[in-house]
C-alpha cells in the first residue's frame, strides 16, 4: 500500500479518479464487453449442443451466469476490493447473503412440501398403470 | 475528484479507535478510508451509496419473483412448458440488444467524465435505442403468448413467468423515461455538479438491469429450456 494519505471513500460505480484518461476508461468498459459477451454466448452453446452431459447443465449455467455478473460488477460498475470501496462491497455481500436466504430458502421448503403433497388424479391414475 | 475534499478534514481529526493499520495514537494523522476518519463523505459518495442500497433492494425484490419462478417452474396444470413456448434467437438478440445498451451507456459515463456534451447525447441515444429495441422484442414475444391463450392466467408457471420478466421490463421502460429525462437535462442545464449525480445514479441504475437480465435469461429461459 503506497504511503501517502488515501483519499476516503469512492462512490458506486464511480471509476478511479486517478485513471481519467478517456482510452483506458474505454478500454476497461471495452474489455468488461468482450468477457460477458463471451459467456453469454457460452450458455447459450451449452444450451443447443450437447456438449456437457446433460444433468449438469443447470450447474453450469448458474456458474457462467455468476462469472459474468462478477464481470459486470467489476468492469461497468466499477466495484473493487480496494479500502476506498469497502461499503459498497459490504453493502453487495448483505445484499447476495439476502438473496441466498430467498431463493435457496424457498426452493428447498417448497421443494419438500411438494414431496408431501398428495398427487394429483393424473398422477394417481399413472401410479396405477 | 469527489473523495478528495474529505481529505483536508480529516487530518484535524481526531484519533480514529479503529485505525488498524499503522498502530493507534500515531496514526492520528493518517485518514482511514472506509471507517469514516476522512471527515463527511462528499455528496457524490453519499447520493451514490444510498442509491446502490436501493438498487440492492431492488435486487431482493427481483429475488421473490426468482424464487416463485423456480417454485412453479414444474407447475404448468398441463398447459404448455417453457421449452415448447420460447425462442432462443429472439431471447439471444434481446440480451445482445441489453449488453450493448450496457456497454454504450458507460460510454456515455466516460463521455460525461471528460464533458463532452456531443459523445454524452449520443451514447445516451444509441443506449435508448437499443433499450426501445429490446422492449419491442419482448412485448412481442408477450403479444404472441397471449394470443396463443398463454397469457398469466393458464397455469402457475406463466403467472410467475410473466410476473417475473414483466417486472424487468418495466424496470426498462422506467429506465428510458429516466435516460429522456437525462439527455434533456444535459442538454439544458449542462454538466452541473447535481446533472453530474443524477447521471452517475442512472449509470448505476442502467448497469444493475443488465446484471438482472443476466439471472433471468439464465434461470427463466435457459435452464427453463432444459426441463
Amino acid at each position: 500500500m503506497s504511503d501517502h494519505l488515501d483519499t476516503g471513500d469512492v462512490a458506486a460505480g464511480f471509476p478511479q479518479p486517478h485513471e481519467y484518461t478517456v482510452w483506458e476508461d474505454v478500454q476497461g468498459y471495452l474489455f468488461g464487453l468482450v468477457l460477458a459477451a463471451l459467456l453469454t454466448v457460452a450458455s447459450f452453446y451449452l444450451v443447443y449442443t450437447h456438449l456437457i452431459w446433460a444433468p449438469a447443465i443447470p450447474i453450469a449455467l448458474v456458474m457462467l451466469a455468476v462469472a459474468q455478473i462478477g464481470v459486470h460488477l467489476v468492469f461497468f460498475l466499477h466495484l473493487t476490493t480496494a479500502p476506498d470501496n469497502i461499503n459498497n462491497v459490504l453493502a453487495l455481500a448483505f445484499g447476495v447473503l439476502i438473496v441466498a436466504l430467498i431463493i435457496g430458502g424457498s426452493v428447498w421448503i417448497m421443494g419438500h412440501l411438494d414431496e408431501r403433497m398428495m398427487p394429483s388424479m393424473n398422477q394417481m391414475m399413472q401410479m396405477q398403470r | 475528484m469527489s473523495a478528495t475534499d474529505a481529505v483536508g478534514q480529516g487530518l484535524a481529526r481526531d484519533v480514529d479507535p479503529y485505525l488498524l493499520r499503522r498502530g493507534g495514537g500515531h496514526a492520528s494523522r493518517v485518514a482511514a478510508t472506509g471507517r469514516g476518519a476522512g471527515g463527511p463523505a462528499s455528496k457524490t459518495v453519499v447520493v451514490a451509496y444510498g442509491f446502490w442500497l436501493f438498487l440492492l433492494s431492488d435486487i431482493v425484490l427481483f429475488s421473490c419473483l426468482f424464487a416463485a419462478h423456480a417454485v412453479l417452474q414444474t407447475a404448468i396444470a398441463d398447459g404448455p412448458a417453457g421449452h415448447e413456448l420460447f425462442k432462443p434467437t429472439n431471447i439471444a438478440i434481446e440480451t445482445a440488444c441489453l449488453l450493448l445498451s450496457s456497454f454504450t451507456c458507460g460510454m456515455s459515463a466516460v463521455a460525461c467524465g471528460v464533458r463532452n456534451l456531443l459523445w454524452t447525447q449520443v451514447a445516451l441515444l444509441v443506449t435508448g435505442l437499443l433499450g426501445v429495441a429490446f422492449l419491442v422484442l419482448e412485448a412481442n414475444d408477450f403479444a404472441e403468448l397471449v394470443a396463443q391463450d398463454f397469457g398469466p392466467q393458464r397455469s402457475a408457471f406463466l403467472s410467475s413467468f410473466f410476473a417475473v420478466v414483466g417486472c424487468h421490463g418495466l424496470h426498462v421502460s422506467a429506465g428510458l423515461l429516466w435516460l429522456g429525462t437525462m439527455m434533456a437535462q444535459i442538454f439544458v442545464k449542462g454538466f452541473r455538479a447535481d446533472i453530474l449525480r443524477r447521471m452517475l445514479c442512472f449509470n448505476l441504475f442502467w448497469h444493475v438491469l443488465d446484471i438482472i437480465w443476466v439471472a433471468l435469461f439464465t434461470i427463466v429461459y435457459l435452464i427453463g429450456e432444459g426441463r
